[in-house]
């Protein structure tokens, strides 16, 4: 069954998605969020960086629309600067593990000589919490975005791994990839040709949870001070600094919980949807 | 398949034999990883772990007490064989082993796991099979979006905003912290109940959608029709063979959610300030403490391969069509 179905040559998508009113708002909230940490430069009310001592700790609806933290520093725009980070890391992790797992789940699925030894590594790296073998990595790798990108993808590559070495293992069996085999088709080029575009629905919908996790992950990482420099502004290192003043300023750590919320939330959403519109069955057997 | 069914003793024994092979072999590479974690780093590790403000022979003294003048095979050899015998090292700075190091902040961890873990079964569990009986109904929908909103708000998030509000402004629940020298262990337990909600809540939600899933697709199977169709009350129907088949989906979602529980705890004890082994990762990280975080690891990932495979060995206790 996991030749069924592909991205490109299912017009219905778009159809199918849009066919649910909460996947729809949650596109449009995620690409409203994609929006505002695009255009951060452009629409930010102030430098986030810029100190003041006037403004320290301001309340939100005065002169600082979402209030100014113990440094007077604009939240808003603080806000809107950690979704450039912050999202930056999910697509890197979600791009990133994609990319590693595919080779490791393609390598274990098409060699058999190599499937017992890689299955085992991904059992054993899945064996570590997240959070826990994230914040080895980064100590180990230091606490810069590249690195907490690198971090979070070894950490979620397994994921994809598993899903692609599964389909990989039924996709090799095909009639149409032996026939493909007996006409002289390299590996390389059954792989390229005939295994890759039918993993594509399966990772893809993957990949969007994976966008979702590292996000948390990243907050998580940043809450914990053990991810990105302090001094780079995310939606956790802010919800880590406002937490000190949490009796005077509440608002310091709403607003940045919420935003990660919100973006965790639509993308958790988009990959529902994508999931049921491409192959659910597919998806649920994997 | 015939044979295990006309003689499951030495089918069975030996589906034990090669998942109890197997636990050993990831628990091999649990071990592999971990090594090359650290030394992989980039640069000296004993520079690494002194800081920048050791002296070349600081690093030096410390390279050899740590065997990292040796070569690299001796090194992990060394690693492997005290691991095996329970020696995972010691502490850079408490200047004791790692695991007495662990053991002494394991309490707080494993009874916020648990109560966590109980609390989500309690909430999750009950609200799964109804729902999954009530399909697409107000209830169903209801359920289903909260869950999926639990699990996408940071569990540090929910700690910080639920500490303020029913801890420090209602007094309900003590802040933060997990007592003193003299409390008692009841006193202590009482610190980790608001914790335990805070881990439950995200961890019910996984819990929520994998029992309200399982169940959906128990409800759609013949038998169960057939059992109606016999005139079976609803509750009978429900509680007796749905959720016996359901039953096993759902305990290995259970042996799953232990990685997501200690992933948890670790950001719950920083958000409480609970003296665990979350706490101590973190506290390792800020002080270069690499055999901690290294021992933490090996522990927390062997616990996860043990729970699972007890967890599998489980299945033949409830299922007794289960393949080996």
């Amino acid at each position: 069954m996991a030749a069924a179905a592909s991205v490109s040559d299912d017009p219905g998508l778009l159809r199918s998605l849009m066919a649910r009113p909460a996947v729809v708002i949650a596109l449009v909230v995620f690409l409203l969020i994609l929006a505002a940490a695009l255009l951060a430069p452009v629409i930010a009310p102030a430098d986030p960086a810029r100190m003041s001592i006037r403004a320290r700790l301001s309340p939100p609806f005065g002169t600082y629309l979402l209030g100014a933290d113990a440094f007077g520093r604009d939240v808003l725009s603080r806000l809107l600067f950690a979704g450039r980070v912050s999202l930056t890391i999910g697509l890197g992790v979600s791009l990133l593990s994609t990319a590693l797992g595919i080779v490791i789940g393609l390598a274990a699925g098409f060699f058999r000589r190599l499937d017992a030894p890689l299955s085992r590594l991904i059992d054993a790296m899945m064996a570590f919490p997240d959070i826990l073998l994230a914040i080895a990595l980064v100590a180990i790798l230091g606490g810069s975005v590249a690195n907490v990108v690198l971090a979070l993808s070894i950490v979620y590559m397994p994921r994809i791994a598993r899903i692609v070495r599964a389909a990989t293992l039924v996709i090799r069996e095909l009639p149409y990839v032996e026939a493909a085999r007996a006409l002289g088709s390299s590996d390389l080029s059954i792989m390229a040709w005939h295994v890759l575009p039918n993993i594509v629905s399966p990772v893809t919908v993957q990949a969007t949870f994976i966008f979702a996790y590292a996000m948390l992950a990243e907050a998580g990482l940043s809450f914990l001070g053990v991810g990105v420099d302090p001094s780079i502004p995310t939606w956790g290192t802010m919800v880590n600094e406002g937490r000190q003043y949490i009796d005077q300023a509440l608002y310091l750590i709403l607003y940045p919980g919420i935003a990660i919320s919100l973006a965790v939330l639509s993308l958790q959403l988009i990959g529902d949807g994508l999931r049921d519109a491409l192959d659910p069955r597919l998806a649920k057997d994997l | 398949m015939l044979s295990s069914v006309a003689d499951p003793a030495p089918a069975m024994l030996k589906y034990v034999l090669n998942r109890l092979v197997g636990m050993v072999v990831v628990l091999f590479l649990v071990l592999t990883i971990t090594f090359v974690i650290v030394r992989v780093a980039p640069g000296d590790p004993a520079a690494l772990m002194l800081g920048p403000d050791a002296t070349p022979q600081d690093a030096a003294q410390l390279r050899a007490e740590l065997g990292l003048d040796q070569p690299i095979l001796v090194q992990f050899g060394k690693f492997l064989l005290s691991a095996v015998q329970g020696d995972l090292g010691q502490s850079l700075f408490f200047r004791r082993p790692v695991l007495s190091v662990l053991a002494e902040r394991a309490e707080p961890t494993t009874f916020l796991a648990l109560f966590s873990l109980i609390f989500s079964i309690a909430i999750a569990v009950p609200i799964g099979i109804f729902v999954a009986y009530r399909r697409g109904g107000l209830a169903d929908q209801g359920a289903v979006s909260t869950a999926m909103l639990a699990a996408s708000v940071p569990s540090f998030w929910t700690g910080l905003v639920l500490q303020r509000w029913l801890a420090t402004g209602l007094g309900w629940f003590p802040a933060s912290g997990y007592g003193g020298p003299s409390s008692t262990f009841l006193d202590r337990m009482g610190y980790l109940i608001l914790p335990s909600i805070v881990l439950g809540i995200v961890n019910s939600a996984l819990i929520l959608r994998f029992t309200r899933a399982s169940m959906l697709d128990v409800l759609g199977e013949d038998y169960i029709r057939t059992a109606r169709s016999k005139g079976m009350s609803e509750a009978r129907v429900v509680l007796k063979h749905a959720l016996k088949n359901a039953a096993i989906p759902i305990v290995t979602v259970v042996g799953l959610t232990f990685a997501l529980l200690v992933s948890g705890a670790v950001v719950t004890e920083r958000v409480f300030n609970i003296p665990g082994m979350g706490s101590l990762v973190v506290g390792a990280v800020l002080r270069r403490d690499y055999p901690i975080i290294q021992g933490t690891l090996i522990v927390v990932a062997a616990l996860y391969i043990l729970i699972n495979l007890l967890v599998d060995l489980l299945y033949l206790l409830i299922d007794k069509r289960v393949r080996y």
